[in-house]
């Protein structure tokens, strides 16, 4: 049921149809904390970080400062629907272990989800379009050379498949 | 978690029926399309709705079309899709610049032309430029549609021309002529530009130079002379602010700066 301050909304998350009711003030974040997907991280809550950024139909989007009713319909992806264990990883995460593109982890889950959003849009990106794209994604640790790295050698290691 | 006051969500299909949501619930309620500026004010406090009208899903307000020899860009069109339109690289290229490089990615992806230019964010992109190129927002409401050049709708800080009844139907861009060339540079140090310079010069006429972010509006410079005489008077024109951007002397230093390497780009 819809009353007149909640929604009741529907799509996939990491592979799985989900529906819920909802408050309509109720931000996709807090959403996907509840269920227990942690990897997005509130941060600055106000888009300028990257730190909980998630893939809605393919884009990435801050899920801090989004409607959990914008979800409705649509296919959400999580840093937890990609690889869990070493051989299942990602090529993006084998790329940000290969070039230690992490050091605390804070920003990962946004950072790889961000860089993935981009391969997905633009298989072969040149080093400025990966600055570009990563430009609102922030790293205290790593001074983003290492991740810059990561996602080129992500696009070539899909490339070659 | 900064947490949202609730709200009752409507999701008009029609824009009949958003003028018409309009009209009933006043200053009660807010269009709602990205909500990438709506939002982060109503998690801080600063607006309070009880109502938000959502017209991402009226038909007709999204898509970019040429028609009548200007560029349509419906009202709910993200900066993304500007961005990434083969229409708009191939007929307008420094709006296709200017969409690429609006704050992040996730904004862009979010974000609409028409909600930007509605919130009236004084530091922001888009209004310089289209107000160079002669663009218009076409409006509905229920006394009917009208066309208002982007400078008379962007009124000042947070304000604009947008009736209590009205919303945006669409941005209309002219086409420009083969010869004209534009661009758009801003300097940016945080989120949003310190100052954005809109340049646009018509088969051989004097340039229309615009300047934006500095001011609560975009500020046509008045001069039709060499590159000194637009540095002048575009740093005579603007009156910035100190805040955490610069002080007022460094943006109007900056301003200038701007318009030249805006006028020598053209010239080039």
């Amino acid at each position: 049921m819809t009353t007149d301050t909640t929604t009741r909304i529907g799509g996939v998350i990491n592979g799985r149809e989900h529906t819920f009711e909802v408050d309509n003030s109720l931000l996709l974040l807090d959403l996907l904390r509840d269920l227990g997907l942690t990897g997005a991280k509130p941060s600055c809550e106000m888009e300028v970080c990257g730190a909980c950024t998630v893939q809605l139909d393919g884009l990435p989007v801050s899920s801090c400062s989004t409607l959990a009713i914008e979800f409705d319909g649509r296919t959400l992806e999580t840093i937890e629907g990609l690889g869990v264990s070493e051989e299942s990883l990602h090529p993006v995460q084998q790329a940000f272990l290969k070039h230690s593109a992490f050091q605390c982890g804070f920003c990962t889950p946004g950072m790889v989800m961000t860089a993935k959003a981009l391969l997905e849009a633009n298989a072969a990106p040149s080093r400025e379009d990966v600055v570009h794209w990563l430009e609102g994604s922030i790293c205290r640790c790593t001074g983003y050379e290492p991740i810059v790295d990561a996602v080129l050698d992500a696009a070539e290691a899909m490339a070659r498949g | 978690m900064q947490i949202l006051s609730d709200f009752q969500l409507h999701r008009p299909a029609t824009v009949e029926e958003a003028v018409q949501l309009r009209g009933e619930l006043g200053d009660g309620a807010a269009l709602y399309a990205g909500g990438t500026e709506l939002l982060l004010a109503m998690k801080m406090g600063v607006l309070d709705y009880d109502h938000l009208i959502d017209v991402k899903r009226i038909d007709g307000l999204r898509g970019i079309e040429v028609r009548e020899g200007a560029l349509r860009i419906g009202a709910a069109t993200t900066h993304r899709e500007i961005e990434t339109s083969q229409i708009v690289q191939e007929q307008i290229p420094a709006l296709a610049s200017l969409a690429r490089h609006v704050a992040n990615v996730r904004v862009r992806a979010a974000g609409t032309l028409a909600g930007n230019l509605a919130f009236g964010e004084p530091h922001a992109d888009p209004a310089a430029l289209l107000a160079a190129l002669d663009a218009t927002v076409e409006l509905v409401g229920s006394a009917g549609r009208r066309s208002v050049g982007i400078e008379e709708f962007v009124v000042g800080a947070y304000e604009t021309d947008l009736g209590e009844d009205e919303l945006i139907e669409a941005v209309v861009v002219p086409l420009p002529q083969a010869q004209t060339k534009a661009t758009y540079l801003k300097f940016q140090v945080l989120e949003r530009p310190t100052v954005g310079v809109a340049a646009v010069v018509r088969n051989g006429d004097a340039p229309v130079v615009v300047v934006g972010a500095v001011d609560d509006r975009p500020i046509r410079v008045d001069a039709t002379g060499d590159v000194e005489d637009y540095v002048n008077a575009a740093q005579d024109a603007v009156d910035p602010v100190d805040d955490l951007s610069g002080s007022a002397e460094y943006k109007r230093h900056l301003t200038g700066v701007m318009v030249r390497r805006a006028l020598e780009e053209l010239a080039r």
